[in-house]
């Protein structure tokens, strides 16, 4: 076919046309997945129905029959298996959060300690990085588990500090806050002095476009909110009581317990992250070039400034996404909680639950709804971030 | 979603198989049974340092396929914790399970499983360090309390202190060993399980006079071995295994006199062994099914003396597990 051919044949024939033949083999496509994911689904349930296995999601409001170490809502074992999944979500919740913030705030530390001009602290930052980021993870949840954790005295002979506060091989304890009708003056106090700061905060910034003068913000909202309610809890005749732990017969009762697979789980999980945050903060301030920091140098501005008006606003477009996978890492990792028995989703659901009811299916299906749902959120909130600190073209 | 389809697809290729063969005619063109047992119990499925594979749960193994193969060594030992142990059967990758599975309402009606007998009646118990001082469960009233996750002892044990207005903390481990390290730290104050686990477990301890087993028995827990649903030849071939060394027992054959007992025994005996009648064929096995499992496995007697008996570390008594007319539960239809 020579290539005046082509030219005169303008209109090819319907078969031939390359957009029917595009939607045709997307047709097909879809066609054949449908196929694929129908005949799985009846497959199973025929199977199932064959060796007579129960299926379906009726066991959620049957009584699960067993007890949990730790939980944010009320339960025992009178509850449904529907409450030991929502008890579940929430603890594996908490270790996320907790570990998301700590890990953080380790990573970015460590990460900026590396371009420190002290030695030590430099080396401190290469050897953490090293060395937590090369073992693995389980491990090292064993190892503050039965290594350090374990070797905690018993409850009789605790550490304490004034009575008030302990830690023993069962856990942390401490006194817990118990409100008296007064006390809502001082959480009033406490919001008013919020959002007095953002105010103070929002005037300092106008009055410093207008004069240039700066204003010590971080000082006096410091001073704002930790000054008003204080004034207002002494004023209102300290309107809280502590309720101290006591030991009582094996354990001890009363104030705050934080259980010790808690402790070990959060420990292992921001000590691992942390140190690949510290890995993307450094990749992310040597991406700022060296060109930037240096006419920052010569317009005048202070070293400390310089970090946090230049490089970082800079290096948080590296760092963002990369923090994104290690946070979802984060929450994917918390899984490991079975190994040492900390009663988070997987555990509890996948694990008791699980054996309990024998509807392996259906929870995991319902468990990996969770960690997919958890993820899409983390993601979601962190593209939010990326797009805030993402480079504005002018 | 994509990670979900492909579990499901997964499971439901491993429950397609499974439906489809016969399991008598899988372990024999494959020459061994597959069989879960513990990670690890003593007296009921333990390792030893060259890697062989004993215990009572572990002889009921030996007994299916010295029955089945007519040699009790072909057997694959796949270890299981409480968690896996059911989907290991669901999905075929195990014919038998024999590992101290007590069997429920629930297990036997919604699982798609089915237990073919009862090969130790066991009990719940509780375990304490003798540092304590308490000397009855019902001192217990807020104890810290280690449990293996997944096993009918963890709704015993709520039920017990509910019943008693006890309040406890339940920590759960996933394996016996876990368990065991949690009482022995210290992270709990008892530690409950079946009564036979605690005396293995006990043993495991660093110090076991420093632990005291309590007396009270909570629930009942018959451990037996467990099969699919649906598959009635493999079922009875369990089932009668069993059944032939509680048998073997009552009549008095033992690994010892058995050779006799086949040519000049009683006619039950006979019966039994294959050389009277056609008890084999009738289960679809060699007329010497039940000769093979005396002779390679021994009995009831012997395999329970040898494993958790007076003739092993544990010293449990028969109790309950006596024959029926020495005071126990142990009782086998005849064999006719």
């Amino acid at each position: 076919m020579s290539e005046t051919d082509i030219q005169i044949k303008k209109k090819p024939s319907f078969i031939n046309n390359p957009r029917n033949r595009a939607i045709f083999y997307q047709l097909l496509l879809l066609i054949g997945l449908g196929y694929f994911f129908f005949s799985i689904i009846s497959n199973t349930l025929a199977n199932m129905e064959a060796r007579g296995i129960k299926t379906g999601y009726s066991f959620l409001s049957s009584t699960s029959g067993f007890d949990i170490l730790m939980t944010l809502i009320p339960y025992d074992a009178t509850s449904s298996y529907f409450q030991t999944f929502v008890v579940g979500m929430l603890n594996t919740m908490l270790v996320s959060v907790i570990g998301i913030f700590i890990a953080t705030i380790l990573g970015f530390l460590m990460g900026v300690a590396y371009f420190s001009k002290n030695w030590l602290i430099r080396k401190s930052s290469v050897v953490y990085v090293e060395t937590f980021r090369n073992i693995p993870l389980l491990l090292q949840v064993f190892f503050w588990y039965s290594a350090v954790l374990a070797t905690l005295p018993s409850a009789r002979d605790s550490l304490s500090v004034g009575e008030a506060i302990f830690l023993n091989i069962r856990g942390f304890y401490f006194p817990k806050v118990i409100n008296e009708p007064l006390s809502i003056l001082v959480y009033i106090a406490f919001a008013i002095a919020v959002v007095a700061a953002v105010c103070l905060k929002i005037w300092a910034k106008k009055r410093q476009d207008k004069t240039g003068l700066q204003f010590p913000v971080l000082y006096a909202s410091l001073a704002l909110l930790i000054g008003l309610p204080l004034v207002v809890t002494l004023l209102s005749g300290v309107p809280f009581q502590l309720e101290y732990p006591v030991l009582k017969g094996f354990n001890f009762k009363g104030g705050v317990t934080i259980i010790p697979e808690l402790i070990a789980l959060t420990l292992a999980l921001s000590i691992y992250t942390g140190a690949f945050i510290a890995e993307a903060v450094r990749a992310g301030v040597q991406a700022v070039p060296q060109g930037q920091s240096e006419a920052a140098r010569s317009l005048g501005l202070k070293e400390k400034k310089i970090m946090s008006l230049i490089v970082v606003p800079q290096a948080m477009r590296v760092i963002v996404p990369m923090l994104n996978s290690e946070y979802q890492s984060l929450v994917k990792n918390s899984t490991l909680a079975t190994a040492i028995g900390y009663p988070d989703l997987f555990t509890v659901f996948v694990g008791t639950s699980l054996n309990q009811t024998g509807q392996a299916i259906e929870i995991v299906f319902m468990t990996i709804a969770v960690y997919f749902a958890f993820n899409m959120s983390i993601s979601f909130i962190m593209n939010q971030v990326n797009k805030r600190v993402s480079h504005i073209e002018r | 979603m994509k990670f979900s389809t492909i579990l499901t697809g997964g499971l439901t290729l491993c429950l397609a198989i499974g439906a489809q063969a016969a399991t008598l005619d899988d372990v024999k063109n494959r020459g061994m049974v597959s069989c879960g047992v513990s990670t690890g119990l003593a007296g009921f499925s333990q390792k030893d340092e060259n890697g062989m594979w004993s215990g009572l749960d572990v002889d009921v193994c030996r007994a299916v396929a010295a029955a089945v193969l007519g040699d009790d060594t072909k057997v694959q030992y796949k270890p299981l914790t409480a968690k896996e142990r059911f989907t290991a059967l669901q999905s075929g990758e195990i014919d038998l399970l024999s590992r101290n599975t007590t069997w429920t309402h629930t297990r036997d009606t919604s699982l798609g499983l089915n237990f073919a007998g009862v090969n130790y009646y066991d009990g719940q118990g509780f375990m304490v360090s003798k540092k304590i001082g308490v000397t009855t469960a019902l001192e217990l009233d807020g104890a810290a309390v280690c449990i293996q996750a997944g096993t009918t002892s963890e709704l015993n044990l709520a039920d017990y202190f509910r019943e008693n207005k006890l309040s406890y903390t339940a920590i759960t481990f996933d394996t016996a060993d876990q368990t065991r390290a949690g009482f022995e730290s210290g992270r709990c104050d008892v530690l409950t399980s079946d009564q036979s686990q605690l005396y293995a477990i006990r043993i495991g301890l660093k110090n076991p006079a420093d632990a005291l087993v309590l007396p009270e028995v909570i629930s009942k827990e018959p451990l037996g071995p467990v099969v699919r649903q649906g598959d009635d030849e493999w079922f009875n071939i369990t089932r009668w295994s069993l059944m032939a060394m509680v048998e073997a027992e009552f009549l008095a054959v033992d690994s010892s006199n058995v050779d006799n007992a086949m040519k000049n025994g009683s006619p039950s005996q006979k019966r039994l062994l294959g050389s009277e009648g056609d008890a084999g064929d009738k289960l679809g096995l060699d007329a010497n099914w039940a000769y093979n499992i005396v002779k390679l496995v021994g009995n009831y007697g012997e395999s329970f003396e040898r494993n958790v008996g007076m003739d092993s570390p544990l010293k449990i008594a028969r109790g309950q597990n006596a024959q029926w007319n020495n005071g126990g539960l142990m009782y086998s239809a005849p064999i006719r």
